[in-house]
């Protein structure tokens, strides 16, 4: 019960989660920390919607750890039922454990006078083999069950089926599920759910009226700079604002994809691996390929590197 | 948008454990709860902000008013005081005016706003009878009253109070034009949308070609919405064995409970032979763009598009923007007098071997080939390769077979001959053709 209380009064404000979330590393936006401390207030989950690695699954992470809790994650895909969302049970215990008893059944049910007796016992441990011990948790109901509460993250749900998506309603809405065979398991914390999503399909009415909707976009170049900082320490400061400014020329070309936020960081860690001080076109022409992720992307950003780098030293004379 | 009371109800909660003080968390607050999409954000961040920019247009024009104001009222200011009683008898309106407090003026306008229910309005044309009624609402005649008294009796204050409500229709005029901005546009854009769907297509203006794109947009969307749900189905009477061995496991494999066979659906697979000469061009560019923006409902679309002869524009219409393909596609094939016949054998030449049992064949064009060989032949071999031949044509039922028409021979080969001349009968055959594989 003592490290019961610390989990609570985090929460006070909009700027205790800034700043709590800043503690771990993960430097939230307004906005961001705005859907935070409402989710825990009325207790709502956060749909998160984004393009890939603005950080939407780093978000629940960041948030588990300041919290000191444990992150519960369930990865969607094509396919995905309950037996491995939910639960299951454990076939093979309960045939094992049927062959085993085989005999102590006997000894039970041979005391028995009439039939009608025998049944009458039967049914009194009938349920034995459908109880809470044969049960395998899988992630939802592993997160209803932890003392202390979780992080549950529920990662690209829209590549799941729109049937899961039904699935995931009691939980949502209620924290609680409904398993046949021995009733309704409810929070014994009610789990922060955080789901993420790249927008592959729309989600259900239903699935999005439960939530809040967050959208996480490319950051703003502050925002950004103070991201780096954060997250690649040994980097100097001119480097870091010619890095991030670069980024941004980068966002303006069509490309077919954007780099985000884990680009520039990774891009950021190599450079400081190749002891850049600076940003050289010859180095950014060397290293693009860890900023972009295709071929044709690459040649189209080529003939703009020389430009982009210039704009971006030009930049940091004057910022 | 859609918001149900449950979203309200969560809104308000939200709200209440915020406050209303920052206008920022405010905005933000609400977007988190209410909005449901990106789209939707920035729809509701436009609509919170002109709804809450009702103090900003007061504000500029306060300021001016209270300058122009202040240089009269410091003239006038002996003249109040010595006149101190004299707007004792005044209305309402003009004593409230006279004591230039811009917030009271804000919410009397405000209060005159929800008398006249302001945000009934909805066409430009009602502007001037909301100004009125506003107006009205907060007194405007006792005002003009009051105005004549004063010019015999105090013309300086008389003068003031001019000033003063001229100011105040200024500002009353921004309100309702506001008022029109915030709720008006929405009636606006349906009326219009729906007059450009059962516009021609091949007669629209230039400058509506762009609101057309958004509008196939549009309906790509709602078609796509429709379509793209899974397209599994449990087909009762086929016992999938092994995954009723793998469900009934506890029980020893004795098959209690049952699992059945799954139909997969198949997705649409779809050519598209669209005439891009003369007239039909436009309707042809519409229908491309419609159906290339299909891509979670249809899996497989090939376009093809000829005047003189045919060449395949799927690898243009997927890589270039709806503007540029089109330019590209007529500088390659358009401008020519039709010729269906030799584009029709051009088609069997070198695609006819793409045609499966599965595809839909969509031809888009008047069927006027100049009377040349209209080649029914090879469509009658193109009907038999495929599973459905769907002829739309731009022009009216009454002139099929007419001149050079050839579609009476074309019809013979065709599953579906519909007229296809604006949007919604685009939309309607696009719908028919995807259902026929739901």
């Amino acid at each position: 019960m003592p490290d019961h209380q610390p989990l609570v009064s985090p929460l006070a404000s909009i700027e205790a989660v800034e700043s709590g979330l800043a503690s771990q590393g993960y430097i939230a936006s307004r906005q961001i920390a705005t859907a935070v401390y409402l989710s825990e207030q009325i207790a709502k989950p956060i749909l998160v919607e984004g393009p890939a690695g603005v950080g939407k699954t780093e978000l629940a992470k960041a948030i588990a750890a300041w919290r000191g809790l444990k992150v519960i994650r369930l990865q969607c895909y094509e396919g995905l039922d309950e037996a491995k969302a939910l639960y299951e049970w454990k076939y093979a215990k309960q045939l094992l454990y049927t062959q085993i008893l085989k005999d102590k059944l006997g000894e039970v049910l041979g005391g028995a006078a009439t039939l009608h007796a025998a049944l009458d016992q039967l049914h009194d441990f009938g349920d034995v083999f459908f109880s809470k011990e044969f049960v395998e948790p899988r992630p939802l109901l592993q997160a209803l069950e932890q003392p202390k509460g979780c992080v549950l993250l529920i990662d690209e749900i829209d590549k799941s089926d729109a049937e899961f998506e039904s699935l995931l309603l009691e939980i949502l809405s209620d924290f609680q599920v409904s398993i046949p065979e021995f009733g309704t398991v409810a929070a014994k914390v009610p789990p922060t759910v955080i789901l993420t999503s790249n927008s592959e399909r729309n989600l259900g009415d239903a699935l999005k009226r439960r939530c809040l909707h967050l959208h996480i976009g490319f950051p703003e170049q502050k925002l950004e700079e103070r991201i780096v900082e954060s997250r690649v320490p040994g980097i100097s400061q001119t480097l870091r604002r010619q890095l991030v400014s670069f980024i941004h020329s980068i966002r303006t070309l069509d490309l077919k994809k954007q780099p985000s936020v884990s680009e520039t960081i990774d891009w950021a860690r190599v450079l400081v691996l190749l002891q850049a001080a600076e940003l050289g076109h010859e180095m950014v022409k060397d290293t693009l390929n860890v900023l972009l992720k295709y071929e044709s992307d690459v040649e189209a950003a080529l003939p703009h590197v020389t430009t982009f780098v210039a704009n971006a030293s030009r930049q940091n004379i004057f910022g | 948008m859609h918001v149900s009371p449950a979203e309200s109800i969560d809104a308000m909660r939200a709200v209440a454990k915020v406050g209303f003080e920052e206008r920022g968390l405010l905005r933000d607050t609400l977007l988190l709860t209410l909005a449901k999409s990106e789209d939707e954000k920035k729809a509701l961040g436009a609509c919170f902000d002109l709804f809450f920019s009702k103090p900003e247009p007061a504000q500029p024009s306060d300021p001016k008013q209270s300058t122009d104001e202040n240089a009269s009222a410091s003239q006038s200011q002996p003249a109040q005081s010595s006149g101190g009683g004299q707007p004792q008898n005044l209305g309402p309106l003009a004593q409230m005016l006279l004591a230039q407090d811009p917030s009271e003026i804000a919410a009397a306008i405000a209060n005159a706003a929800s008398a006249a229910s302001l945000s009934d309005i909805r066409y430009f044309t009602q502007r001037g009878i909301f100004q009125s009624r506003l107006l009205e609402q907060m007194g405007i005649q006792r005002l003009n009253d009051d105005l004549d008294e004063l010019t015999a009796s105090n013309p300086a204050l008389a003068e003031r109070l001019t000033t003063a409500t001229d100011a105040l229709r200024e500002t009353v005029r921004d309100r309702v034009a506001q008022a029109l901005l915030l709720y008006g546009r929405e009636e606006a854009e349906n009326l219009r949308n729906e007059i450009l769907r059962n516009a021609p297509l091949a007669r629209i203006e230039p400058r509506q070609v762009e609101q057309m794109r958004a509008l196939i947009r549009q309906m790509a969307r709602r078609l796509r919405e429709r379509f793209s749900k899974p397209r599994k189905r449990q087909r009762r009477g086929h016992l999938d064995v092994r995954r009723t061995l793998r469900r009934n496991a506890a029980w020893g494999s004795v098959p209690f409970l049952t699992a059945w066979k799954r139909k997969h659906r198949d997705k649409p697979k779809i050519v598209a032979l669209c005439d891009v000469s003369g007239s039909v061009a436009r309707v042809s560019d519409f229908f491309l763009l419609l159906i290339h923006s299909l891509h979670e409902v249809v899996s497989d679309v090939r376009s093809f598009a000829f005047s003189g002869h045919l060449i395949e524009v799927s690898d243009i219409l997927e890589s270039k923007s709806a503007e540029e393909a089109m330019h590209d596609i007529m500088a390659k094939v358009g401008f020519g007098s039709s010729d269906y016949g030799s584009s029709l054998a051009d088609f069997e030449r070198q695609w006819m071997a793409s045609l499966t049992p599965q595809t839909t064949v969509i031809v888009l064009g008047d069927a006027r080939s100049n009377n040349l060989d209209p080649g029914a032949d090879i469509l009658r071999r193109i009907s038999e390769r495929s599973k459905r031949v769907v002829w739309l044509n731009p022009e009216g039922r009454l002139t099929w077979g007419f001149g050079d028409s050839e579609m009476p021979r074309y019809a013979t080969f065709c599953n579906v001959v519909r007229q296809c001349a604006t949007a919604q009968q685009l939309e309607r055959a696009v719908t028919d053709i995807v259902a026929t594989y739901h």
